[in-house]
């Protein structure tokens, strides 16, 4: 399924091959899975982890591991994160690009309205503001998922819903087809989907039922509570109760603790003292929820537009992670301020967590909370405190549907304060209400994981020990069983939207893209010194000058009121770029900074350096040279610089007198083509001077040319946006080459 | 409703517990809001968890969906959607699963409420 088109045997994915032979298509392992390693101290490049875990056969390590050997170590936590373009077949290669980065939770929002509907959806039809979740998609995404597994050498969990009004039979669905995670919380299907509460929770117990069958490791939904309530720093006795009762149901429904995730949110973020508040609070659900698992969700309430600040507000959340305990981090995109979920932000979001919790790597071994101190003693005794009485009050109401009918729930008064803005249901009210049916004495089901009453005495003790003897296994035994549904509405399917875009994966074409393969989206940042609304508006007429199409403004923050804005504006470029009518010069090979500066130690080289004729530029040559931007300095090559405006002869001279191995000189003027009379001059005096054999001459500059460079009799010519790193390959190996030669 | 914050009054009769002791009180009470409601799951059925019963029994989505819209309209839930697939296959020899499509295609349901000593 991947076409191997690169040397290093990772082509791209085949969506299309993926999606032959789903109906035969069965996932090979069921439930979730951990981090492995992670008792054990883990080494890397330099560097010793005390809180890694085992690493990826390959990967795309953190941008600055390019000093450390190119290193990619692995934290403890499993990373989550959430994709939901509404397109599960453009989902797929995201999924990887994550994975790659770290990701091993991937995390499949449903589409808008899903949960409303009674009974399961079927194809691929495509979705809003997420993914309709079916058999066939699921299907396609666990396939991708497992080939995507081999590559990594790590488990990937796959994650979707499993709420609204048909919890039973997704979760039935997921046990099926292999599905990792899920949430599973009938308090979010009665507070923010407004599903009747007494359908929600006799759902939800056959539901957890099968979850714990299938291992597959549930998340609650209380973060909403803080994500919705009008002031949410303060519903933090709330969150703990709504974990608990999720928490407990589970359990009681056969949930084994370890599964049990909490979704738990650092409830407000800066300019909120927000470590003081938050630190407490995660510490003492831990303390309560000892046993249970951590999920750390980021603080979505306070978001804005802004990238950067959500960045910030994660890694804060991160730190909380770090200095109490997270078996699954979330990473919340950075993007969801502004809607515009894409590829990318995935990406940053995985990175950020990566990156936060290597750069925090045994940290507890240095610092301590000073749990058993004031202010952190007392702030942990009060929220428990508060919990209890807010337990105590739903059960002197009458038990959990009285208190969700008076309001208790997502109140923004710090219980028992309350504020009467809760969400209030009603016991008859809500999506579905009144399909509750009780069960006749004989009433029966035979099959595996069904909660509840089953009398499946009436027909023998077999069936009592083994109820799905009566019909000779379930699915959930024999997979063969399960019928496959491939497409029910012949245009809204994956095949007719591959269709549109075929042209884009098996030609040269290329287009830019965001979120769906051939959306054309692109991203510009600008400034624009004058005030917002003139900014914000004159922003969209620029992209439109600029030729792109659907041009809207997704980001803007003022530098100062009147002396301008930064704006973010998106829009589509509707072109498609023919890549085999490019010319794409062969990227040039560098050697390892280690090789070059272990090579030089031992045998050291000296250089001449000067801006050749009458020229007083600088920069450029500085660069190349100084130690301090990675240049040849940084390698332990000695170079003599002379200045600028210096003479050819002078230059020459200079190099037979400090018996130079090599002379750099800069040519940045190139009126009448001097640049390369000066090279040509150069060449020839190191002849006449008889060192041309022995001495390496390269030439510099904006307007150079390397070939036309070579033409004039220099050794190396380097253009515009050279690195020192090139211009120390080039001088070693061509070092090499005299030496060799002599 | 709305009040203010009376936290420091309420909290009188768990200022003296000890901290193992307020967490155990924090799951007692948890236990005890959450029982009523595990009886009603217990005691209690729904059409996704009948169909959720069919769907691990071997029928489709489609399927399973009407059967449980049939067994509603013979206000036959209350004995389980599956239990009468299973029957009406034990009264007639047809396997489950050609007694199921029989009954999602709206016929044999004669057989399933004399099975059931409804008629």
């Amino acid at each position: 399924m991947m076409q191997a088109d690169r040397p290093d045997g990772a082509g791209k994915l085949d969506i299309e091959a993926i999606l032959e032979g789903l109906e035969q298509y069965r996932p090979r392992r069921r439930g979730w899975a951990w981090r492995t390693g992670a008792d054990k101290t883990h080494h890397a490049g330099p560097f010793e982890y005390h809180e890694a875990t085992d690493p990826m056969k390959t990967g795309t390590p953190l941008p600055a591991a390019a000093y450390f050997g190119s290193i990619d170590p692995q934290p403890r936590p499993v990373i989550t994160t959430e994709i939901a373009s509404g397109r599960f077949e453009d989902d797929i290669r995201r999924m990887r690009m994550a994975a790659w980065h770290g990701a091993d939770h991937l995390m499949v929002i449903r589409t808008a309205g899903q949960s409303h509907i009674d009974g399961l959806l079927e194809g691929t039809p495509q979705g809003v503001g997420g993914v309709p979740i079916t058999r066939k998609q699921i299907r396609a995404q666990r396939k991708a998922l497992d080939m995507i597994e081999d590559e990594l050498g790590r488990p990937l969990n796959y994650h979707s819903y499993i709420s609204g009004v048909a919890g039973p039979e997704i979760a039935v669905l997921f046990a099926e087809e292999g599905v990792n995670g899920a949430h599973q919380d009938p308090q979010y299907n009665v507070l923010y989907r407004n599903v009747n509460m007494v359908r929600s929770f006799v759902d939800a117990a056959e539901a957890k039922k099968i979850i714990a069958w299938a291992g597959i490791a549930q998340i609650d939904g209380a973060h909403n509570a803080n994500a919705t309530a009008r002031e949410a720093w303060k519903v933090m006795p709330e969150l703990i109760v709504q974990h608990a009762i999720n928490c407990m149901y589970s359990v009681k429904a056969g949930v084994p603790k370890e599964n049990i995730c909490l979704s738990t949110v650092p409830p407000t973020a800066p300019p909120a003292p927000a470590m003081r508040l938050d630190l407490p609070y995660a510490v003492a659900l831990r303390e309560l929820f000892h046993g249970y698992r951590m999920r750390a969700q980021q603080n979505t309430k306070y978001m804005t537009s802004s990238a950067r600040e959500a960045t910030v507000t994660h890694t804060l959340n991160l730190l909380i992670s770090e200095l109490t305990s997270a078996d699954i981090q979330s990473t919340i995109t950075p993007d969801e301020g502004r809607n515009v979920p894409w590829h990318m932000y995935n990406v940053e979001g995985t990175d950020t967590a990566k990156q936060a919790f290597l750069g925090m790597d045994g940290l507890k071994e240095l610092v301590q909370l000073r749990r058993h101190e004031s202010p952190m003693k007392d702030s942990i005794r009060e929220l428990k405190e508060r919990a209890v009485l807010f337990l105590e009050e739903i059960l002197e109401t009458g038990g959990y549907f009285k208190a969700v009918e008076e309001g208790f729930f997502v109140d923004s008064g710090l219980y028992p304060a309350r504020n009467g803005d809760g969400i209030a249901r009603q016991i008859h009210g809500g999506v579905s209400a009144d399909t509750v049916y009780e069960r006749d004495l004989d009433y029966m089901a035979p099959v595996t994981a069904h909660f509840g009453y089953n009398n499946l005495e009436q027909y023998g003790p077999e069936a009592a020990a083994d109820p799905c003897s009566l019909i000779d296994g379930c699915t959930f035994e024999k997979p063969e069983k399960i019928v496959y549904i491939d497409e029910l509405d012949p245009d809204d399917n994956v095949h007719t939207r591959l269709a549109e875009t075929a042209e884009l994966r098996s030609s040269t074409l290329l287009k830019p893209e965001m979120e769906w393969q051939g959306d054309g989206v692109v991203l510009l940042t600008l400034f624009l010194p004058t005030d917002r609304r003139t900014a914000e508006v004159a922003a969209v007429e620029i992209g439109n000058r600029m030729g792109l199409e659907e041009v809207e403004v997704i980001h803007t923050e003022v530098m100062q009121p009147a002396e301008g804005v930064r704006v973010e504006l998106k829009g589509r470029f509707n072109q498609v770029i023919d890549t085999s009518t490019l010319e794409i010069p062969p990227e040039e090979k560098v050697l390892s900074h280690e090789e070059i500066y272990d090579e030089i130690h031992r045998r050291p080289m000296k250089l001449v350096a000067a801006t050749v004729g009458e020229d007083e530029h600088s920069v450029g040559l500085r660069e190349v040279i100084d130690i301090k931007h990675g240049g040849l300095e940084a390698f332990g090559i000695q170079v003599e610089y002379l200045g600028t405006s210096v003479p050819l002869e002078k230059l020459v001279d200079a190099a037979i007198e400090t018996n130079a191995d090599g002379i750099l000189a800069s040519t940045i003027i190139s009126h009448y083509d001097v640049h390369y009379k000066h090279m040509r001059r150069l060449h020839e005096l190191c002849l006449e001077k008889g060192l041309r054999d022995r001495i390496i001459l390269i030439a510099g500059g904006t307007q150079v040319s390397p070939e036309l460079a070579r033409e004039q009799g220099v050794d190396r010519g380097f253009g515009r946006g050279t690195t020192g790193l090139q211009v120390a390959t080039f001088l070693v190996e061509r070092r090499r080459e005299i030496l060799g030669g002599a | 409703m709305e009040r203010k914050d009376d936290f420091a009054r309420r909290r009188g009769h768990l200022a003296d517990l000890s901290e193992a002791d307020l967490e155990q009180r924090f799951w007692s009470l948890t236990g005890e809001l959450v029982d009523p409601l595990l009886e009603l799951a217990r005691t209690h059925t729904t059409p996704s968890i009948e169909r959720s019963v069919l769907l691990r029994m071997g029928f489709s989505s489609l399927e399973a969906g009407a059967i449980v819209a049939a067994t509603l309209d013979h206000d036959l839930i209350s004995k389980g959607a599956g239990h009468v697939v299973y029957k009406v296959a034990r009264r007639t020899g047809l396997s489950v699963r050609e007694a199921g499509l029989e009954l999602a295609e709206n016929r044999l349901w004669d057989e399933a409420t004399a099975a059931f000593g409804r008629s």
